[in-house]
């Protein structure tokens, strides 16, 4: 790396990714996972859609995690998604107050999945999303993508990535409004109507 | 499960099925492109290909689309420069002990593996989250739609959760998983491994990988392994036997350092 200072520590090589494979299943998802808004939040939305694979079969064990803002743009700092009950072993649960700006849900066998969380704001220069993280078996590594979720933000037309994407690939990034504060948003993992897929550096 | 599926032989391979001699002659091939590539001085690949055919379920689940860039350092309010906080409400100091999650002692070889959790600047990253799953030493992981005929063992389930250190050290107890069969090809055996779920400091660093033993001679026949089609890539996945961390008639240390890739935001020197 010649741009570094000698005195820079030297970078080390990342550990490689993996699949997932088809047994996470008993490990990773946990009680309130999907559940990220506070209790009776006004700013609750729900986000939900479909796994689809290069044959627009579902895809019933893909894992998602959704990390963003609450409404106004803030990023939490904040424990407590899985909260574990140490008298049990088990799960408390989300204590139902504090947001953690973290949901993780499983696909069941429709490859159908649902979260609720708090309608993000938007940050910067950017339209209000949710970053999306996708694992599953036969993805050998994790893949990166947005869901942007309308709103009264401004939105599409200044965001820096959404303005840089064709039309049809920028529509993949966008979540459809449904009735009761409810957004769909389909996930491709190959095929004509690929999702965009993110590469950060 | 039943009397009747322990006790079914095992079949032979239905015509049509790829054979382990298929998948060598696939991985060969994937092997050869990518050393041609380095010859020609393309850099290394640090991570799997998703489009490695030998692992045959990559075929419909990997896009053909290239990844679209995000440049963060021209976007600093980009949400996946931080990352989601755990906290001491989402551990217990049971979860890092996975031989002591029941009534009794699991069966197996008793092993810690612990390590640290850094980033590519060798920074550790401090409190956060890593979680780990595995099969028990039969090679049978406490999941429902596991069909392999090994015995479930009663005090094993295989989960575990720790939080990092303040130099990003972290420690598990837990038995030695062992190999088991799958489908990908006739004859398909992954080697024993433990799979790991890691947070960083930002989304972006956010990985799964799985964790192998050394010496493992099913390294060469899996093609999940082989899908990092770096030999020197692969070999950071291999934990190293140290004897230091072995503990008196108690069990066997393993060490694994994980590093994670993928930029963050900034490093804050006295953690959060």
């Amino acid at each position: 790396m010649s741009t570094r200072t000698p005195h820079a520590p030297v970078p080390h090589a990342p550990t490689p990714s993996h699949t997932i494979g088809p047994f996470y299943g008993y490990a990773l998802p946990f009680p309130g996972g999907p559940e990220a808004a506070p209790y009776a939040h006004p700013d609750t939305v729900t986000v939900h859609g479909r796994v689809l694979d290069g044959a627009g079969a579902p895809v019933p064990d893909a894992l998602l995690e959704f990390w963003g803002p609450d409404a106004d743009g803030q990023l939490p700092q904040q424990g407590g998604s899985l909260r574990r009950d140490p008298v049990t072993g088990g799960f408390l649960g989300r204590n139902g107050v504090d947001f953690t700006g973290f949901a993780r849900v499983a696909t069941d066998a429709d490859g159908h999945w649902a979260i609720r969380t708090l309608r993000p704001g938007a940050r910067g220069p950017h339209a209000p999303y949710l970053s999306v993280c996708v694992f599953a078996r036969g993805l050998t590594h994790h893949l990166f993508t947005r869901v942007y979720v309308p709103g009264d933000s401004p939105a599409t037309g200044t965001d820096p990535l959404l303005a840089a994407l064709p039309p049809e690939r920028r529509a993949t990034l966008l979540a459809t409004a449904e009735p009761h504060a409810t957004y769909r948003f389909d996930l491709r993992l190959q095929g004509p109507d690929e999702t965009v897929f993110l590469e950060f550096s | 499960m039943s009397e009747s599926t322990r006790t079914v032989p095992r079949q032979p391979a239905p015509a049509g099925e790829l054979t382990q001699a298929d998948i060598d002659r696939r991985m060969a091939r994937e092997r050869e492109a990518y050393e041609k590539g380095l010859a020609e001085g393309a850099e290394p690949s640090h991570h799997p290909r998703r489009d490695y055919a030998p692992y045959r379920s990559s075929a419909l689940r990997h896009p053909t689309q290239p990844p679209v860039a995000v440049d963060t350092r021209l976007d600093p309010e980009a949400a996946e420069l931080s990352s989601p906080a755990f906290g001491d409400t989402d551990v217990t100091e049971l979860d890092s002990d996975l031989t002591r999650q029941h009534q009794g002692e699991p069966l197996g070889e008793r092993i810690t593996v612990s390590g640290r959790l850094l980033d590519r600047e060798g920074r550790p990253v401090r409190g956060q989250l890593i979680e780990l799953w595995q099969a028990n030493a039969s090679g049978r992981y406490a999941h429902q739609r596991d069909q392999h005929p090994a015995p479930l063992d009663p005090n094993f389930t295989g989960v575990g959760r720790v939080l990092t250190g303040d130099d990003g050290s972290y420690a598990f107890t837990t038995i030695k998983p062992g190999a088991y069969p799958w489908r990908n090809h006739a004859n398909a055996w992954r080697p024993a491994h433990i799979h790991f779920s890691l947070f960083g400091s930002a989304f972006t660093q956010r990985l799964v990988t799985q964790m192998y033993f050394p010496g493992d001679p099913l390294f060469a026949y899996d093609p999940i392994l082989q899908s990092v089609t770096d030999e020197a890539a692969r070999a950071r996945l291999v934990a190293a036997y140290d004897h230091d961390l072995s503990r008196p008639e108690r069990s066997l240390g393993y060490r694994w350092d994980i590093v994670l890739d993928g930029p963050a935001a900034t490093w804050i020197e006295e953690g959060r």
